[in-house]
């Protein structure tokens, strides 16, 4: 059971180092291939015990918590997990066929899986320190994938890139370092219950607003956000597909994990500060998406808008709201990686991503459009698709806390997002193309069309099945919720824990 | 000693931010070195000092003997360096980079990644024939 917890971490990682030997080969994309199944596999069983047992927890080295580094998985941390195996599939077949041999050579699918590696870390450490680790090993790899090739916007956009998260690193590093001279623990079980003796609880507060800045960076919330915008556009598709879809969500990870494990004193304050922030976030997002004409820019924008939803669950802090966010997560991952792997389909037959220079792809690649109207229409909430359903339970959320100008703001937002992927849909797909050239799919090898387009049409067949069928999956997040907020379940595990990996 | 300490890291902040409002990518750099050394500084201190002894267990015991050393904010500062380290090594390289591409250091004239840039949406040659 507690290789369980560790196999998700050393998959990718052995991943890495297999396909940084292969990459002169064109062996590398499948055994990234063959190492995000893995993980799904990995991850699928992982689920499967989390499902039975509620929360599980080891501890590495031995060394029993709150003194070594804790893994631990409850429903949050096991779905997110098996999402970013899911996310990691989906990339790395699409990058198959996309990545070029140079990119390969550079090292790509290795510092893919370093990413993946880092990611899965995250939401599964119990220790803080650890997270931090895990975010840098994230952040190196993100950083070499953005500039990988070297193209002058990849730089602008790298040194953008690379200076804010290193400022938010700073962040952390010293909310750490703070938060440890006061409490004297790191593992997050331990916190949970060692901040309640804090006597002086105001500059606890202190500390969770650093943490707060720290992982609002992360996240991409208002008003710390402009790097984002400024840097997915420039890199490869399959980069920015994982960057939309799994990056700024472990910062939404640790704002969901940190602010009702650790943080849950001043909830008047340090949530009231959230939702002022989510709803500026989801404001800002959809309006500056509103004023782009590139395709990823506008996805860009949309990242931003979509994660003030999730902050929104987090700050009106009722289990069914933390529920929505969760849920949120989960829908928003798959639809957003998706839309970013179309975005670069279109790029590839239609010529660029400037909306005003493509057009007229519904009527040479229905298909795409086809495929295109299921994100689209499942980020703007429509009915029954996965997006609905989490809007619909945030609202709800909203209006059962009496929030009624924030609930207005939400269903508001949505209808900007639905404006500006009629945008999208209007130029790129109706129009017909400003150079006069009708964009197929079939201009394509067959074996990249088949690369391309099995990852798109696998997300949105899963961004319908949530839709489809809500039910066990609102389940799930209310369980998950539940246990947030009660964290004396995820404590007693962690610090119960006898079972120790050797 | 902590307020001593406590002071230096006021300090260096101070300096770190100014250099990192800067308009050169370089000077926000050494800011960045700077104020992660002070955030080093913060978690030595905050771990509290104590002029003790090396937290070294005698062979045979299970605990070391009172008033050593806490030894975790030390292992915390060393694992914060070496990232730091590799960190700063890339953002150095990604400046130098930056320098040799775009022709600037000051980031108000990198305009390579925004709209209306030629380059804004480039593609590179490899990209375009596969």
């Amino acid at each position: 059971m507690s290789w369980l917890l560790a196999l998700p971490i050393l998959i990718p990682f052995g991943t890495a180092i297999v396909a940084f030997f292969l990459r002169r080969t064109r062996w590398g994309r499948w055994v990234s291939i063959a190492g995000s199944a893995l993980l799904l596999g990995m991850a699928t069983l992982l689920m499967r015990e989390v499902l039975g047992q509620g929360i599980i927890a080891a501890q590495m080295g031995g060394w029993q918590a709150p003194f070594g580094i804790t893994l631990v998985a409850d429903y949050l941390s096991a779905v997110m997990v098996l999402i970013t195996a899911i996310t990691a599939l989906a990339v790395s077949t699409y990058a198959a066929a996309e990545i070029s041999e140079r990119q390969a050579y550079l090292g790509y699918h290795a510092l893919f899986q370093v990413l993946i590696a880092g990611v899965c870390g995250a939401f599964l450490t119990g220790d803080l320190f650890n997270l931090y680790v895990w975010f840098e090993v994230m952040l190196i790899a993100s950083f070499g994938l953005l500039v990988l090739g070297g193209r002058k916007s990849q730089i602008d956009a790298g040194i953008r890139y690379v200076s804010m998260n290193l400022v938010s690193t700073i962040f952390f590093l010293s909310g750490i370092g703070l938060l440890y001279g006061m409490t004297g623990t790191l593992n997050m079980a331990d916190l949970s219950v060692a901040v309640d003796a804090v006597e002086n609880q105001a500059l606890l507060t202190v500390i969770a607003m650093m943490f707060m800045v720290a992982f609002g960076v992360k996240a991409a919330l208002f008003p710390l956000f402009f790097w984002l915008p400024a840097s997915y556009h420039t890199p490869s598709f399959s980069v920015s597909a994982v960057f939309a879809g799994l990056l700024t969500k472990v910062g939404v990870y640790a704002l969901m994990r940190g602010f009702t494990l650790i943080f849950d004193q001043d909830v008047a304050y340090t949530h009231t500060v959230l939702m002022w922030v989510a709803g500026l976030t989801m404001l800002t997002g959809v309006l500056g998406a509103a004023a782009q004409s590139d395709f990823r820019k506008i996805l860009s924008f949309h990242i931003i808008s979509q994660i003030g939803y999730m902050i929104l669950g987090l700050a009106i802090y009722t289990p069914l709201a933390i529920a929505g966010a969760v849920f949120y997560l989960v829908h928003h991952i798959i639809v957003k990686a998706n839309l970013f792997l179309i975005s670069g389909v279109a790029r590839r037959i239609a010529g660029s991503t400037e909306l005003s220079r493509i057009g007229g792809l519904y009527k040479t690649a229905p298909l795409l459009a086809f495929l295109f109207l299921i994100p689209a229409f499942s980020l703007a909430g429509f009915p029954p698709l996965s997006g609905f359903w989490a809007k619909f339970i945030l609202i709800k959320a909203a209006l059962e806390a009496e929030l009624w100008f924030i609930a207005f703001l939400a269903l508001l937002v949505g209808l900007l997002t639905i404006y500006s992927m009629t945008k999208i849909w209007g130029q790129a797909f109706w129009e017909p193309h400003p150079e006069g050239i009708d964009p197929t799919l079939k201009s394509l090898s067959p074996f990249t069309r088949t690369m391309l387009i099995l990852p798109i049409a696998g997300l949105a067949l899963m961004t319908v099945f949530i839709g489809l069928n809500p039910e066990p999956f609102v389940q799930f997040a209310e369980t998950a919720a539940a246990q947030l907020l009660d964290p004396s379940g995820y404590v007693q595990t962690v610090l119960g824990v006898t079972e120790a990996v050797q | 000693m902590e307020v001593l300490l406590a002071v230096a890291a006021g300090i260096m902040t101070a300096a770190a931010v100014y250099l990192m409002l800067a308009r050169n990518v370089l000077r926000f750099i050494f800011g960045l070195v700077l104020i992660s050394n002070a955030a080093n500084l913060v978690i030595f201190t905050a771990g509290r000092l104590t002029a003790g002894a090396p937290s070294l267990i005698a062979e045979g015991a299970y605990a070391p003997p009172e008033g050593v050393a806490n030894a975790l904010p030390q292992a915390l500062v060393l694992t914060a360096i070496v990232i730091g380290f590799g960190l700063f090594a890339f953002a150095l390289v990604l400046v130098y980079r930056a320098y040799t591409t775009l022709g600037t250091l000051y980031s108000d004239e990198m305009h390579a990644a925004e709209p209306g840039s030629p380059t804004h949406t480039e593609t590179t040659a490899e990209e375009a024939h596969t």
